[in-house]
């Protein structure tokens, strides 16, 4: 037990709520985008799509770092059907962190839209025009966005559950902030 | 662990707290989204006031249905270099799609039926950074702003003669386009109209000197003004059928005339013409090579988006720009979905 991690590093704390912020960003920013025809519209899509790529960026550096730093263990007398759920729950987050980004690249690289983010910077298309590819991948980015933001409140309900609830030292792991007194002694 | 009543009744306290978070949460994402916000202009509602009477065009462009696809070449005379630093504008030559089409959500439309005729061009530079835009014949707009576009076609469509008359009084700047509407000549071809920007956008040069343009395809065949029953005799699909056999004999040519503003030219409102003697530039020449039916053609698929900017021109205060983007994403989205009403083949459809 000795090389088991109490907390995620630093770094991967760090990441962990600046991608929070942005993801928290960009859906609002994806959802009110499509529905306004205001000149605030451009603006949107362009932070929507240069946001957009940074994230898959950013989610790529923090599964290495996941895998070089490893997780916290959970509290050993969580139900398991909690930590079933907390595992779950984080495997689809990170695949939606992902994915969405991937959609939004191939959806408009599927209707011949030429990809620019803020800066003039071009991203090449590594998709031909297709109605069906364009299609499919429009509404997964519609239906697995909004998918994500209810699992992103679940996620945030099982925090706040943790925190305020429980107090098991399980928001303690991601706290941003620097580490209080350890955890009061088992209660 | 502890059980006491004191513990339990924190427990209910921080509940309500979460669902208050949750429930918090879930109405601004709704709010953002324009669920609790009807009367917001969306896309949607745009879409849904272009829709005719008798149902979408499904597979077809919601406006601007009807057209015929082209291929060419643009050639830059160079003197836009002074105007803007866009590749496009150096002199050379630089491959452009487009689609000429008429501004009716009808793709079946009887060409002597629709006033408005339109192209749609992309112009790509060697890099393939490209610059799109959709330019219709009038010399102004109908109305002043996409808010006015909307109450102008949700009038149209309304059979109460009422409709139009106090669309008009609350959007005076229609008269004018009304009038153009009247009394402008008529002509048998897309290849002798000129095609117009109207929107205003911004030129920076290498200096980053900013100038406020619109711009003009002027075209450089002779335009003959025919009456509209003298159209409406000629066939439905005449447009069509005389573009493709005039360019099969010979490539059209329009002349790209950019106009820059003085300062204080209305730039926000394409209703509003800019003065004649404001400084002209002619940036280069189109040559239209090839006609192609839509169906098979390339322009199908493209979605003429006029956001779709080279470095060097940007959108300026007009605000149709950005609603233009809007909906015709939405459209496009629309169009794509609805592929099997549109085969791409005509050997496809049954
Ligand atoms: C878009 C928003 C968010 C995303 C995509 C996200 C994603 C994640 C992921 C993937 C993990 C698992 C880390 C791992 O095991 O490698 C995690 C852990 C965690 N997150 Fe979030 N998160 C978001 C927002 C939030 C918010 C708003 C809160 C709290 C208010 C929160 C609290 C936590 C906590 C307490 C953990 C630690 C769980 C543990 O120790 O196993 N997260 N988050
Ligand atoms: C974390 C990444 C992303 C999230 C969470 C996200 C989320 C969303 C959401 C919620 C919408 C609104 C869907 C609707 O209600 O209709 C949307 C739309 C859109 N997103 Fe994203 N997005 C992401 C990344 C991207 C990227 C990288 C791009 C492109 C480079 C992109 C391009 C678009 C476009 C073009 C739309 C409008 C779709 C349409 O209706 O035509 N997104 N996004
Ligand atoms: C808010 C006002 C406007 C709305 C809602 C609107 C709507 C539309 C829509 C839905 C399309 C079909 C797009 C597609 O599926 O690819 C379209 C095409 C077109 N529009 Fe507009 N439009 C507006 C203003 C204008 C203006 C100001 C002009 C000209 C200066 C214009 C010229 C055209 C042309 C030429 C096309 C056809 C482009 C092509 O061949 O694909 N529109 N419009």
């Amino acid at each position: 037990m000795s090389n088991v991690p109490h907390r995620f590093a630093p770094i991967q704390r760090l990441l962990h709520w600046l991608m929070a912020f942005c993801i928290i960003a960009m859906l609002f920013i994806g959802v009110g985008m499509v529905s306004t025809v205001a000149p605030k519209y451009l603006p949107l899509i362009l932070i929507h799509k240069t946001l957009g790529v940074a994230l898959l960026v950013l989610v790529l550096v923090r599964l290495a770092l996941r895998l070089h730093f490893g997780a916290p263990p959970l509290p050993a007398d969580l139900p398991p059907a909690m930590k079933l759920g907390a595992r779950l729950s984080h495997l689809l987050l990170y695949g939606l962190m992902i994915v969405m980004p991937l959609l939004g690249l191939g959806m408009l690289w599927s209707a011949a839209y030429p990809v620019v983010l803020y800066g003039g910077i071009q991203i090449p298309a590594l998709l031909p025009q297709s109605d069906q590819a364009h299609t499919l991948l429009w509404n997964a980015h519609v239906y697995l966005g909004l998918a994500f933001f209810a699992l992103v409140l679940l996620h945030l309900a099982a925090a706040l559950f943790h925190a305020l609830i429980r107090r098991d030292g399980v928001f303690a792991t991601i706290s941003p902030l620097p580490q209080r007194e350890r955890m009061k002694p088992t209660e | 662990m502890n059980q006491s009543g004191g513990r339990e009744r924190s427990s209910l306290g921080w509940l309500t707290l979460i669902a208050a978070v949750l429930g918090g949460s879930a109405a601004a994402f709704a709010y953002t989204a324009g669920w609790l916000a009807p009367e917001r202009l969306t896309p949607d509602r745009m879409i849904a006031a272009l829709t005719p009477p008798s149902g979408p065009p499904l597979g077809h462009r919601r406006n601007h249905a009807k057209g015929i696809c082209f291929t060419g070449m643009f050639e830059a005379s160079g003197n836009g270099v002074e105007l803007s630093r866009a590749k496009v504008f150096v002199q050379g030559r630089y491959p452009v799609l487009g689609r000429f089409n008429l501004g009716t959500a009808d793709p079946n439309a009887v060409d002597a039926t629709v006033r408005v005729r339109g192209m749609g061009l992309q112009i790509s530079a060697a890099d393939g950074e490209e610059w799109r835009m959709a330019m219709i014949n009038p010399p102004f707009f109908a109305v002043s702003t996409p808010e006015a576009f909307h109450d102008l076609l949700v009038a149209a469509g309304k059979k109460d003669p009422e409709a139009m008359k106090t669309f008009t009084r609350a959007n005076p700047e229609f008269a004018a386009f009304a009038a153009w509407a009247k009394a402008a000549p008529w002509t048998g071809s897309y290849a002798e109209e000129p095609y117009n920007s109207l929107n205003s956008f911004v030129f920076t040069n290498a200096k980053g000197d900013e100038h406020a343009v619109r711009w003009s395809l002027v075209p450089m065949a002779e335009p003959a003004a025919i009456s509209q029953a003298e159209l409406e005799r000629r066939g439905p699909d005449f447009l069509e059928q005389e573009i493709t056999d005039r360019v099969r004999s010979a490539p059209q040519r329009w002349t790209m005339v950019t106009t820059v503003a003085d300062p204080g030219d209305p730039t926000a409102d394409p209703s509003r013409p800019w003065p004649e003697n404001r400084r002209k530039v002619q940036v280069g020449t189109l040559v239209v090579q090839r006609i192609e039916p839509e169906r098979d053609g390339p322009c199908r698929d493209v979605n003429f988006d006029p956001t779709v900017l080279p470095q060097g021109i940007r959108v300026s205060d007009d605000p149709f720009p950005a609603a233009r983007s809007s909906v015709y994403r939405k459209s496009y989205d629309l169009r794509a979905a609805e592929a099997r009403d549109y085969p791409r083949n005509e050997a496809a459809k049954p």
